[in-house]
């Protein structure tokens, strides 16, 4: 059997959970401390940990978290945090494809890593899940600056499952770019709104049902909206015209609305990713992301104790507040512990 | 007219084949090509590693195509090309192969598959996305009816569907929204090209008399290729069937009066989803009665039969194999009165009633193709249809209600003869041939006129980038051939232009499986497994190499998360560069690869390679047509377990992974690199 403690290379995730039962060495701190320094082979294992519920693996969980945390770390983590939602056939990831190509291939300025978390909906009957997002994914595999990752939703409905909130986090200590993306619309930008710094929804030229979302509030606006398949030229035209028109009247915030085409030559993916970064420099980070690991937090509390535990904390509201008083570098895993003690002295 | 499927190795070795079978009296030429070929990469290409000269003969360059028609005189035969997503190169290679004959192009016979939808849905070998495809078939349809006339362009295919899965009525329905997008393409092609004559004004949206003329000649040059089951009443039925939507078409959609144009033409392989690995002899019957339902009625008869070989489920069949199924044939056509009678069914109730019960359903599901937009548009569609279908079959086979003889029932044999002797009862592929070959196209590289060859391509790329397609891409692809690029250079040129692509699979789409005690059953051992994980188990599931059979690997995919199991399903096409990054990154806890094209002795030790040098230590199992003997060398190399035709029950595949799986986790299991 290999070794499954840090080797500075890409190492087996599966020994890795070996050697983590057979010896209760602090893998999960070990591996939190090679992710802070930007270690990037120690993501897959550390993925695995994240994903676990076995309860040796949640400790070690838990220790990792802590290690990449802001307190640990000395503020948020860089990494950008871009959540990629919209229906099924939008052409998510041919962009995403196109994106990657630039992010790893920059014409001009720096090469950036890469980890993408492609979040496929389960299959509610069996709780097998078919996750094929990488396939249509275009990589290099023997680029170790990017890291594709498929996960199931889990058990809500439209939901990130708690692991892909923790694993953005966790990826964001090491990689420059996380990318969650999900599928969906109407539900999924909200959901992913709590995690991501940045939102972007992908919809096709001619998609009247977003417009109708946005103009019905449905759907939460996103920070950028991407109009694909611009090489249609006319009813891609029309489309960003009539969302933009939808959103003037709004007139919530100011969402981007931008026609990409994928197809070679790729066309806007220049234009999106200067988005991205004037998206992102406009937005307060620590704020967004402080107020996603409460969010996260409660979510998590509820899935574990439902609403009998919502009661013993004193309800939504009170549950809230507490959390509000609490270190602003705590992670999401520590919040939940504190609502957890409280409830066990209440 | 009688042909059996074949060609293989090196151009040479099937030259010789060829004129062997055209002395035993064969009367036309099938020419098989290997996967790179098909896929359009040269034999030194990483992916065409492990496949060179497997399946077909490798056709790199027009010195090839020579050798490989030497001494058979061009403009006398009829040539049957298994081709499509490089049908436009080969018929170039095949018509330069001609000029050097001194034969004129006008004079060549043959056809050409050129069905890009089905490759889509059912074959893989796809090498452009789909719009340029269709463009490439419908240059190819408009300069062959003006310059190749005699030339069959395109021969939709029905045939892999049924393979894929395809009920009655999904072959039908879906092979006539196929011929309606290439006929529609055509038309366009054809007006656009054909109404504006030198110096006349263009007439904007009035189809020329001319363009009229050559799409009802078009429409009368389709053929199609279908496939033909077991149930033959039924599967006559169907032809029959098809004949009638084929004329309606002809005359409603496309202004065709002429009674010989409206005609149905087909040429038949007969099934081989339904040969199996067990009691293989068996196959023999199952193939002769296959062939009645495409000769009983006259007016459903088909024009070319080709009948596999009964022991194609175990690997490549030997000329005696090949020579077996060439005198069912005969034995059909000479010595039976099948062909001396007019139609026999004519005024059956019962077949006339099995026939409109098929027309009214394949009406239907044509209605939904055409609702997506047609066919092209509806390929996701139309392949998460055959996914299910599939999917519904195999587990009729399971429990029993649909039963195969020697596979789930009657399944005690006598130890035969004819698998028991010492060469295993296939032929192999001596491995020397893809080294062989890689030197021969660098050696073909270096002598040749570069300069000559840049500009062609450079041409040829000028004009695919044309995104309104005035010109006809036949014509730089023919100046390619002569100057002397080669398949791979031609196919790149294209690639850059167009983009590449990846088909839907289909498994995403797939209803879940209705749950029966067996399933429920599996969905305990897995959940009891992601318990002792800690998170649900995970199966990577892909195909390495170019071949691109996928349904099996489709059928595991869907079944492994019926089970309950996290599945990356990664398709066709997959280095083992890229099989060992996503394992990695995925964290799976199993790797299942399939693979049929016989290419396993090569891939399965390379991906296991590329897992050790990536330090992926986790079971991979592997799917496909692998002989008897292959098994042990693949243990070797450290696959976990090997599963054949003959493991047909999915269920039981699955069982034995979760307990690979759990003997992993367990630590006390034989390590990743031992075997099952």
């Amino acid at each position: 059997m290999s070794d499954g403690i840090p080797t500075g290379s890409g190492e087996s995730p599966i020994s890795a959970e070996k050697e983590d039962r057979q010896h209760r060495g602090s893998v999960g701190a070990a591996l939190g401390k090679r992710l802070r320094e930007r270690d990037l082979s120690a993501a897959p294992a550390a993925l695995n940990l994240l994903e676990s519920s076995a309860a040796d693996d949640r400790e070690q969980a838990a220790l990792l978290l802590r290690e990449v945390s802001p307190a640990a770390l000395g503020g948020e983590a860089k990494g950008h945090i871009v959540g990629v939602t919209g229906p099924p056939g939008a052409g998510k990831s041919t962009l995403l494809s196109a994106l990657l190509h630039a992010w790893r291939d920059p014409v001009d300025g720096e090469r950036k890593s890469v980890a993408m978390l492609a979040v496929d909906p389960s299959s509610k009957r069996s709780g097998g899940s078919l996750l094929g997002d990488r396939a249509r994914i275009d990589f290099d595999p023997s680029d170790r600056g990017v890291l594709i990752r498929s996960t199931a939703a889990g058990e809500r409905l439209g939901g990130l499952a708690a692991a892909t909130r923790a694993a953005a986090q966790t990826l964001a200590a090491a990689f420059d770019v996380v990318v969650i993306e999900t599928v969906g619309v109407g539900q999924a930008e909200t959901e992913i709104s709590d995690v991501a710094d940045t939102v972007v929804v992908v919809v096709q030229p001619g998609s009247g049902d977003v417009l109708q979302f946005l103009k019905s509030g449905i759907m939460e606006t996103p920070d950028v909206l991407v109009v694909t398949k611009a090489d249609l030229g006319q009813i891609a035209m029309a489309t960003r015209r009539d969302l933009s028109a939808a959103l003037r009247s709004l007139g919530t915030k100011a969402t981007r609305v931008l026609g990409v085409s994928s197809l070679p030559p790729p066309e806007g993916i220049d234009e999106l990713l200067l988005a991205l970064e004037e998206q992102r420099a406009s937005t307060d980070i620590p704020a967004r992301r402080l107020r996603a690991r409460r969010s996260g937090a409660l979510l998590d509390f509820v899935a574990e104790y439902g609403k009998r535990g919502l009661r013993a904390l004193g309800g939504r509201h009170a549950a809230e507040r507490l959390l509000e008083q609490q270190d602003s570098t705590l992670d999401a895993q520590a919040l939940v512990g504190v609502l957890e003690a409280t409830v066990s002295e209440a | 007219m009688m042909r059996t499927y074949a060609g293989h190795s090196t151009a040479e070795a099937s030259n010789e084949l060829y004129r062997r079978n055209i002395a035993k009296g064969q009367t036309g030429l099938s020419v098989a090509f290997d996967l790179p070929t098909q896929t359009g990469y040269d034999p030194d290409d990483e992916l065409a590693r492990g496949e060179v000269g497997k399946v077909g003969v490798p056709v790199v360059h027009r010195g090839d195509m020579a050798a490989l028609m030497d001494g058979i005189p061009l403009g006398e035969m009829n040539t049957s090309m298994t081709i499509n997503a490089t049908a436009a190169w080969l018929l170039a290679l095949y018509i330069v192969a001609a000029e050097d004959q001194g034969v004129a192009q006008e004079r060549l016979q043959g056809t050409t598959q050129n069905d890009i939808i089905k490759e889509f849905l059912a074959r893989g070998t796809y090498a452009f996305p789909p719009a340029p495809s269709m463009r490439l078939i419908a240059d190819m349809i408009a300069y062959t009816v003006e310059h190749v006339p005699k030339w069959n362009p395109i021969n939709i295919c029905s045939y892999h569907l049924q393979e894929a899965g395809a009920t009655p009525v999904q072959e039908i329905a879906y092979a006539m929204s196929n011929a309606i997008a290439v006929l529609d393409a055509t038309r366009e092609r054809l007006e656009s090209t054909q109404s504006t004559p030198p110096g006349t004004a263009p007439r904007a949206g009035q189809p020329s008399d001319r363009a009229q003329e050559l799409m009802a000649e078009v429409f009368g040059r389709i053929s199609f290729f279908v496939n033909a089951g077991v149930r033959f009443v039924e599967e006559h039925a169907k032809l029959r069937a098809m004949g009638i939507i084929w004329e309606e078409l002809g005359r409603e959609r496309y202004g065709v009066s002429d009674e010989r144009r409206l005609r149905f033409r087909y040429g038949v392989q007969v099934n081989s989803l339904g040969l199996t690995e067990a009691q293989p002899e068996n196959n023999v019957q199952r193939i002769v009665l296959e062939a009645l339902a495409v000769t009983l009625g006259r007016d459903a008869r088909a024009r070319a039969i080709q009948l596999p070989a009964w022991n194609e489920a175990l690997g490549l069949p030997r000329p005696w194999d090949q020579q077996w199924s060439l005198r069912i044939q005969q034995v059909l056509a000479y010595e039976t009165d099948i062909l001396e009678y007019p139609d026999i069914f004519e005024g059956s109730k019962v077949m006339e009633g099995l026939v409109d019960e098929l027309l009214e359903g394949a009406r239907a599901e044509m209605a939904v193709v055409a609702e997506h937009g047609g066919a092209v548009q509806a390929v996701p569609y139309m392949k998460a249809a055959l996914v299910d279908s599939h999917r519904a079959r195999i587990q009729r086979i399971e429990s029993g209600e649909q039963v195969v003889v020697g596979q789930n029932r009657f399944t005690e044999t006598e130890v035969s003869p004819l698998t028991d002797n010492a060469d295993g009862g296939i032929l192999v592929v001596d491995p020397a041939v893809e080294a062989e070959q890689i030197a021969a196209v660098r050696k073909w590289r270096a002598e040749r006129d570069q300069q000559a060859v840049d500009l062609a391509l450079a041409e040829l790329a000028r004009i695919a980038a044309d995104e309104q397609g005035t010109e006809n891409l036949m014509v730089p692809t023919i100046a390619a051939a002569r100057a002397g690029a080669t398949t791979g250079e031609w196919a790149r040129a294209l690639r850059e232009v167009f983009g590449s692509y990846r088909a839907p699979t289909g498994v995403g789409e797939a209803s879940a499986a209705p749950g029966d005690h067996e399933l429920s059953q599996l969905r305990e051992e897995v959940a009891g497994l992601a318990e002792k994980l800690g998170r649900r188990p995970k199966i990577l599931v892909g195909k390495p190499g170019l071949d691109g059979h996928s349904n099996g690997a489709e059928q595991i995919a869907v079944r492994a998360r019926d089970a309950g199991m996290d599945v990356v399903y990664e398709g066709i096409r997959l280095t083992p560069a890229q099989i060992a990054a996503s394992a990695l990154q995925e964290g799976v806890h199993v790797i299942g690869l399939s693979i049929l094209s016989g290419s396993h002795r090569e891939l399965i030790p390379a991906v296991i390679g590329a897992l050790h040098d990536a330090e992926v230590d986790v079971p991979v199992v592997v799917g496909g047509i692998i002989p008897e003997q292959d098994v042990a060398q693949l243990k070797q190399a450290g696959v976990a377990a090997v599963y054949t035709p003959k493991d047909f029950d999915i269920s039981r595949i699955m069982h034995d992974i979760v307990g690979i799986v759990g003997a992993e986790c367990n630590g006390h299991g034989p390590s990743a690199n031992g075997s099952a």
